[in-house]
């Protein structure tokens, strides 16, 4: 169906956007909000490092007010694009502006905030010292106390960086991110390595800055993440734009709905039926694969009026974005860890 | 009055470059302010830093100054006044090149300069803050010497041999931060403690800090002369009222073309290390 860029598309993208009419990767849908303006955007970029193409003519547009999740494998140019935007590295060729300025630019620096993946601060200096300091690099911080009540760490202000939890350590770094008063934040994987709980912490964190209308970009392995949080993915693989689309509309190139009930219904049967892709028992549990769940569980309850334990899932993200990304078993693999 | 100072004032601020009007000089001067703090705040609650940075030198004056060296001369000075010039040299060196060198390398490692890359720091006011809290330490292993040497070694000089001691050697130990940037680029943060360990203490002891110029090795008395370390001892042995062998201008000079060479490496390590991350 859709699994790699169309190039044609791509190439109608780049003639800029027509609102309302905005073609998108995935046939017949429209993504982006018509009428917000594009704030930060990779335009035709290419990066090599060395011999290694980190990203390959990518176009990115970031429009006010979303939350943009870049999703991918290892190494498919997620970070290089968030260090570009950030102006850390500049392009080989093409071009990037954050805000209306080049993002290296002071201009830019001051309306923007950032969470890097391997960026740890030093461990002897206080909650309060890393956010008093940082706050002051920028013209229009809010207060530290307010900062620190959106990043969940009031009561922890005499803390020692090195002293702190691992999700404590990472709201800390949220709150470098926000103590600017950024208008757009970029966050690089923010919850990797945190347990369950303070991956929703830090959640609820990253949404109250979207729900006060800050711009967010974030990559992320956790396609769990993107899925709670944006409220647009774009996958990338190999340095390229593979597809984007609302997290229902990536999540619509899974393999189809996943069924599961106790039946005495025979594998056989249930196989002819249209629409069923697979159908597998395991003792009195019967599982199938449907593009669409609704016949067929209709089917299942007329046939056997006492099935029981009947689930119905469609299939989530990690099967779209598996098949989105295929052809690439190393990475798939990562893609689902 | 206020009015004629205003006045002044007004064409001076309106013909600045546009970047002062666009940032304050008053929020620059409090960054600067935060920024110093945290430098010394940090290296403070870190042992590992305080501990050899100040242990070291006043050890040594201890073990080789009180314990061996006390009732011995050198030419016109007492050993004891002598080792205060060296060890002295020896120490604000030390603070320098750990503070710039270890500390960058480590902060580079953890990801914390590339943040700090990302925000709008000016670099600069980072590099000054942490030249500034390379000085404070200086003076303070400074002001540690002097007291063992005046109050357990007998060292008496008259108040402006002090003062001016211990401005020469924190203004002199200047270079070696720019010697220690230059490393803290190159070095990754697991091998820098180890290359500038190797440089500063086989360079400490080959320009004389630990034992005196005048005892040293044919060989090292010759090398002496071109490294930095022996030219900031030779000036400080001057004040102590040491036989000194470097003129002012000499040591001043070579100082001051260390610092360039340094800064220029520093630079081009900086820029490298700017360009190389991904």
């Amino acid at each position: 169906m859709l699994s790699v860029v169309d190039e044609a598309l791509t190439d109608e993208r780049q003639d800029g956007t027509r609102p309302g009419n905005e073609p998108s990767m995935i046939p017949g849908t429209s993504i982006l909000p018509g009428g917000a303006p594009s704030i930060a955007r990779l335009d035709g970029v290419t990066k090599y490092y060395g011999k290694v193409t980190a990203l390959d003519q990518i176009h990115l547009d970031i429009r006010a007010g979303e939350v943009v999740g870049l999703l991918g494998p290892n190494g498919a140019g997620k970070t290089t694009a968030i260090h570009l935007l950030l102006g850390l590295l500049r392009p080989t060729t093409g071009m990037t502006s954050t805000l209306g300025h080049e993002p290296w630019s002071m201009a830019a620096r001051t309306r923007t905030g950032a969470m890097l993946q391997i960026a740890k601060v030093p461990d002897t200096l206080t909650v309060r010292e890393h956010v008093e300091l940082t706050a002051s690099y920028y013209p229009a911080s809010p207060p530290v106390q307010e900062t620190l009540a959106h990043a969940g760490l009031t009561g922890l202000e005499t803390r020692l960086f090195g002293r702190l939890s691992g999700g404590q350590k990472q709201r800390l770094m949220f709150a470098l991110a926000i103590c600017g008063g950024p208008e757009l934040l970029f966050l690089d994987e923010p919850t990797v390595g945190l347990d369950v709980e303070a991956r929703r912490e830090l959640w609820q964190c990253i949404r109250r800055m979207a729900d006060a209308g800050r711009t967010v970009l974030l990559t992320t392995h956790h396609l769990e993440e993107a899925d709670a949080l944006a409220s647009r993915i774009v996958v990338i693989d190999h340095g390229r734009v593979v597809a984007e689309g609302t997290p229902e509309q990536i999540k619509r190139h899974a393999v189809g709905s996943h069924i599961r009930c106790t039946t005495r219904i025979e594998e056989a049967t249930a196989a002819g039926w249209p629409g069923v892709s697979s159908v597998e028992r395991s003792g009195a549990t019967l599982r199938l694969v449907a593009d669409q769940a609704e016949p067929v569980v209709r089917r299942l309850l007329d046939l056997d009026a006492e099935l029981a334990d009947l689930e119905v899932k469609s299939a989530g993200l990690e099967e779209a974005l598996v098949s989105l990304t295929h052809g690439n078993d190393n990475t798939s693999e990562e893609v689902i860890a | 009055m206020n009015a004629a100072t205003e006045s002044l004032n007004a064409p001076d601020s309106s013909s600045a470059p546009v970047f002062h009007r666009r940032a304050p000089r008053r929020r620059y001067l409090r960054i600067f302010g935060l920024e110093t703090r945290a430098e010394l705040m940090k290296m403070v609650r870190m042992p590992a830093f305080v501990v050899p940075a100040f242990a070291f030198p006043l050890m040594f004056y201890a073990l080789f100054g009180l314990a061996f060296g006390r009732g011995q001369e050198i030419g016109p000075v007492t050993m004891l006044g002598y080792l205060l010039a060296t060890y002295g040299a020896f120490g604000v060196i030390g603070a320098n090149l750990f503070s710039f060198g270890v500390g960058i390398a480590v902060e580079r490692g953890q990801g914390w300069m590339l943040l700090k890359r990302a925000m709008p720091l000016p670099p600069l006011i980072h590099f000054l803050a942490r030249m500034v809290v390379g000085m404070v330490f200086s003076l303070l292993i400074l002001v540690g010497l002097f007291a063992l040497g005046g109050f357990f070694g007998g060292v008496a000089l008259p108040l402006p041999a002090w003062v001016k001691l211990a401005a020469w050697l924190t203004v002199g130990g200047l270079p070696f931060a720019a010697f220690g940037l230059f490393f803290g680029y190159l070095c990754g943060p697991n091998s820098a403690p180890a290359v500038i360990n190797l440089l500063y203490l086989p360079l400490s002891f080959a320009s004389g800090l630990w034992m005196p110029y005048e005892v040293l090795p044919g060989f090292f008395k010759a090398l002496a002369p071109w490294l930095p370390a022996f030219h900031l001892a030779q000036q400080g042995l001057g004040i102590v009222g040491a036989e000194t062998h470097a003129s002012w201008t000499q040591s001043i000079v070579y100082l001051s073309a260390f610092t360039v060479v340094s800064l220029v490496a520093g630079i081009a390590a900086y820029r490298r290390d700017q360009e190389s991350w991904g």
